[in-house]
C-alpha cells in the first residue's frame, strides 16, 4: 500500500539531488570565462520561455482548446510587475540584495495573480468556443491586451505618474540574478508538474480526449477549462515578469505580438501537446538556435516553417508525445528494471470529435 | 414488482425540435434493480430518451425524478452526480489516456482534495490518489482489464473498449445505468461475455439498467420489462413474451399485414 506515495518521495528526493547537480553546474557556469552577459542573457531567456512553452501547454496540449493569444497574459504579467517594482522603489524600498529579491519575488506574484485574473475573464467568454473560432478569439483578446495597454498612460514612459500613454516603459529595475530565475523556473515547472499529476490533469486530459464523454463521467467540463486556462494565464504572468526585469530596463507592447504567440505555439507543438518534458526541450533549444543560427537571422521564421511541416509529416505528436521524463524511471532503466510507460504509437492524429450523442 | 421502490421515473417526457416531435409522452418508471429494454426500429427517439434522461437535451414536456428529486433543468454533470450514469452508442472513451486513468477521471468529482493540496503533495492527497487508484483497479479487475491498467484506450480490442466504458460508468457510483446498444458491432462470443457482465454489474451493484438493443435474442433474455418505441411514441411495454405477441410491435418491425390506418400513434 501506499507505493503510490513511495514512488513519489523517492522521486521529489532524487530530483532534489538533480536541481542541486543543476546549480552547482549553474555555478561553475558563473565562475567560468564563459559567463558573459550575453550568455546570461540567453540563459534567462531559455528560462521564460521555458514558462511560457509549460504553461502554454496546459491549454493546448493537454486540454486539446488550442489558445493563441497566450502573450497576451505575459504582457500583463510583464507591466503589471514592472509597475509594481517601480512603485516599490519609488516608495523607498532597497533594491539591492536580500530585500530586492524579496520585492522582485512579490512583483512576480503580484503580475502572475494579475495575468491569472485576466485568463478568467478571457476564459469564460472564450471557452465557450472550440477548435478554430477558439484560436482565433484568444487571438483577438490577446491583441486587446496589447492595445490597451499601450493606451493607458501609466504603462508608458517612465510610468505611473509621470506616465506617457504609447512609449515603452523605461527605468526598469534589473533583477535578474540567475540562481533566483532558474530557482523560479524550476519550482514554476514542479508546480505545473503537480497540476497535471493529478485529478485536475485527469479532467483536462479527459475533456482534450471527448468532451461530451467527460460530461457524462460527472466532469464539470466548464469549471475545469477555466480554471485550467486561468493557471496557465498564471504562470505566463510569471514569465512575463522575468521578461520584464531581465536587465534591459525596458518593455514595449511590440514585444507582445501575435507573431511571439505563434512562436511560443510552435514549440509547444513540436515538444509534444502534453508533454512538459517536451515543453522544455523545444523551449531551449529553440531559444539557442537562432543564437547560434544568428548569421542567418533573416531565414529564422523559413527555417520553422520547414521544421514544424517536418515534424508534421514525419512525427506529428511531437518530440515527446505525451513522454515525460522522469529521473527515477530513468535509474530504474539504468538498473534494469523495466519501466511501465505507456507509448502513443507513432503517428497517431486526434480525429475530430463527432458532434451527435 | 410493484411494491419494488422506483429509483427513475419519466412523466410524459418529450420534445420537439422545431416542429417535429423526436419523443412524445414517455413515461417509465424503473424500479430498483430492475432491468428494463427500450427497443424500437431505427430513428424510433430511443437515444433522444437517453439524451434527455441525462440532460444532453432539455425535454420540452414532462418531468423527470430520481429517487424522488426532480432532475429537470440540471447539467449533465450534476445529473451524473445524482446518480445516472450512460454509455454510449459510438463508444467515447478518453481516447489518449490509460486504461486506468478512463476509470480514475470518472472520480475526479468524488476526490476531495483541492488545488492547495495538489500543489504541495500534502494533506490526505496521497492517501486520496491511493484509494481512487484501489477503487479502479477493482472495477478494472471485475471485467478482467486489470492487466491492461498502462495501455491506451485507443490500442484495447472492441469489447474490452466496451467494457471499460462501462467501468468508467460504474465509477461515477450511479444508481441507474443507461445502456445505449452496448452489444451492437459485437460477435457472439463479444456479446455472450456482454452478457455475463451485466449480470455480474447487477448482482455486484444492485444498480437498476436501462438498456437499448437491436439483438433481440440479447433483450428478450435478460430484460425483465421492454418498452417499445416507435416515432417517438411508446407502443408497446410489457414482459419480453408479451412483447414478443405485440401485434403493433411486429408490425413496427416488419412492416403491417393489411393496410391499417392510424396505428402509428
Amino acid at each position: 500500500m501506499m507505493k503510490l506515495k513511495k514512488d513519489s518521495q523517492k522521486g521529489t528526493l532524487l530530483n532534489f539531488v538533480g536541481i542541486a547537480v543543476l546549480f552547482a553546474a549553474l555555478l561553475v557556469f558563473q565562475q567560468s570565462s564563459f559567463a558573459s552577459p550575453y550568455m546570461r542573457g540567453i540563459l534567462i531567456q531559455c528560462c521564460y520561455v521555458i514558462i511560457m512553452v509549460t504553461s502554454l501547454n496546459i491549454p493546448n496540449g493537454f486540454m486539446g482548446q488550442f489558445s493563441l493569444g497566450h502573450v497576451g497574459f505575459m504582457a500583463v504579467g510583464a507591466y503589471t510587475s514592472a509597475l509594481v517594482t517601480k512603485a516599490l522603489v519609488q516608495v523607498g524600498v532597497p533594491y539591492t540584495g536580500l530585500p530586492g529579491y524579496a520585492m522582485f519575488l512579490v512583483a512576480v506574484l503580484v503580475g502572475a495573480l494579475m495575468a491569472g485574473l485576466f485568463g478568467l475573464m478571457v476564459s469564460v467568454p472564450a471557452l465557450r468556443l472550440r477548435g478554430d473560432y477558439l484560436a482565433i478569439i484568444t487571438l483577438g483578446f490577446g491583441e486587446i491586451i496589447r492595445v490597451i495597454i499601450q493606451n493607458i498612460p501609466i504603462a508608458g514612459g517612465k510610468g505611473l505618474a509621470e506616465g506617457q500613454a504609447g512609449q515603452p516603459l523605461i527605468g526598469i529595475k534589473n533583477f535578474s540574478n540567475m540562481y533566483v530565475i532558474v530557482g523560479l523556473t524550476i519550482a514554476c515547472v514542479a508546480l505545473m508538474y503537480a497540476f497535471v499529476r493529478s485529478k485536475y490533469g485527469r479532467a483536462i486530459k479527459a475533456i482534450r480526449d471527448d468532451e461530451i464523454a467527460s460530461e457524462a463521467a460527472g466532469i464539470n467540463t466548464t469549471y475545469y477549462k477555466v480554471l485550467a486556462f486561468t493557471v496557465s494565464a498564471f504562470f505566463a504572468g510569471v514569465a512575463g515578469a522575468i521578461f520584464a526585469h531581465r536587465g534591459l530596463g525596458t518593455l514595449q507592447t511590440s514585444d507582445f505580438t501575435f507573431v511571439k504567440s505563434t512562436e511560443y505555439v510552435l514549440m509547444v507543438v513540436l515538444g509534444g501537446m502534453g508533454s512538459l518534458t517536451g515543453s522544455i526541450i523545444s523551449a531551449v533549444v529553440l531559444s539557442i538556435l537562432p543564437e547560434v543560427l544568428r548569421a542567418f537571422a533573416q531565414y529564422r521564421m523559413l527555417i520553422y516553417a520547414f521544421l514544424l511541416v517536418l515534424m508534421m509529416l514525419f512525427r506529428p505528436i511531437g518530440l515527446c508525445g505525451t513522454w515525460e521524463f522522469s529521473l527515477l524511471d530513468t535509474l530504474r532503466g539504468i538498473r534494469g528494471h523495466k519501466p511501465k510507460k505507456p507509448q502513443a504509437p507513432a503517428g497517431v492524429k486526434r480525429e475530430e470529435v463527432s458532434e451527435d450523442v | 414488482m410493484s411494491e419494488q421502490k422506483i429509483v427513475l421515473q419519466a412523466e410524459h417526457l418529450g420534445i420537439h425540435f422545431g416542429g417535429l416531435k423526436a419523443v412524445d409522452d414517455f413515461n417509465l418508471e424503473l424500479c430498483e434493480g430492475e432491468l428494463v429494454g427500450l427497443i424500437g426500429p431505427n430513428g424510433a427517439g430511443k437515444t433522444t430518451v437517453f439524451n434527455m434522461l441525462t440532460g444532453v437535451y432539455e425535454p420540452t414536456e414532462g418531468k423527470e425524478y430520481l429517487l424522488g428529486s426532480c432532475l429537470n433543468g440540471k447539467k449533465v454533470y450534476q445529473i451524473v452526480a445524482a446518480g445516472i450514469a450512460r454509455t454510449f452508442q459510438n463508444i467515447r472513451l478518453f481516447r489518449e489516456m490509460t486504461v486506468l486513468e478512463n476509470v480514475m477521471a470518472a472520480f475526479t468529482k468524488d476526490i476531495k482534495y483541492g488545488m492547495g493540496r495538489t500543489l504541495a503533495r500534502s494533506g490526505g492527497f496521497w492517501q486520496e490518489e491511493e484509494s481512487a487508484y484501489t477503487r479502479a483497479m477493482e472495477l478494472l479487475s471485475l471485467f478482467g482489464l486489470q492487466d491492461k491498467k498502462a495501455e491506451l484506450a485507443t490500442n484495447l480490442p472492441y469489447g474490452q473498449q466496451r467494457k471499460l466504458e462501462i467501468a468508467r460508468a460504474l465509477a461515477t457510483d450511479m444508481k441507474v445505468l443507461l445502456l445505449d446498444e452496448p452489444a451492437a458491432g459485437m460477435n457472439p462470443t463479444e456479446t455472450a461475455e456482454l452478457l455475463d457482465c451485466i449480470n455480474l454489474i447487477r448482482q455486484k451493484f444492485h444498480v437498476s439498467i436501462l438498456l437499448i438493443e437491436h439483438d433481440m435474442s440479447l433483450v428478450m433474455k435478460i430484460c425483465e420489462r421492454i418498452i417499445v418505441l416507435d416515432y417517438g411514441c411508446t407502443i408497446a411495454s410489457g414482459t419480453p413474451a408479451e412483447i414478443a405477441g405485440n401485434k403493433r410491435v411486429i408490425a413496427a418491425y416488419l412492416g403491417e399485414e393489411d393496410e391499417e390506418e392510424g396505428s402509428v400513434c
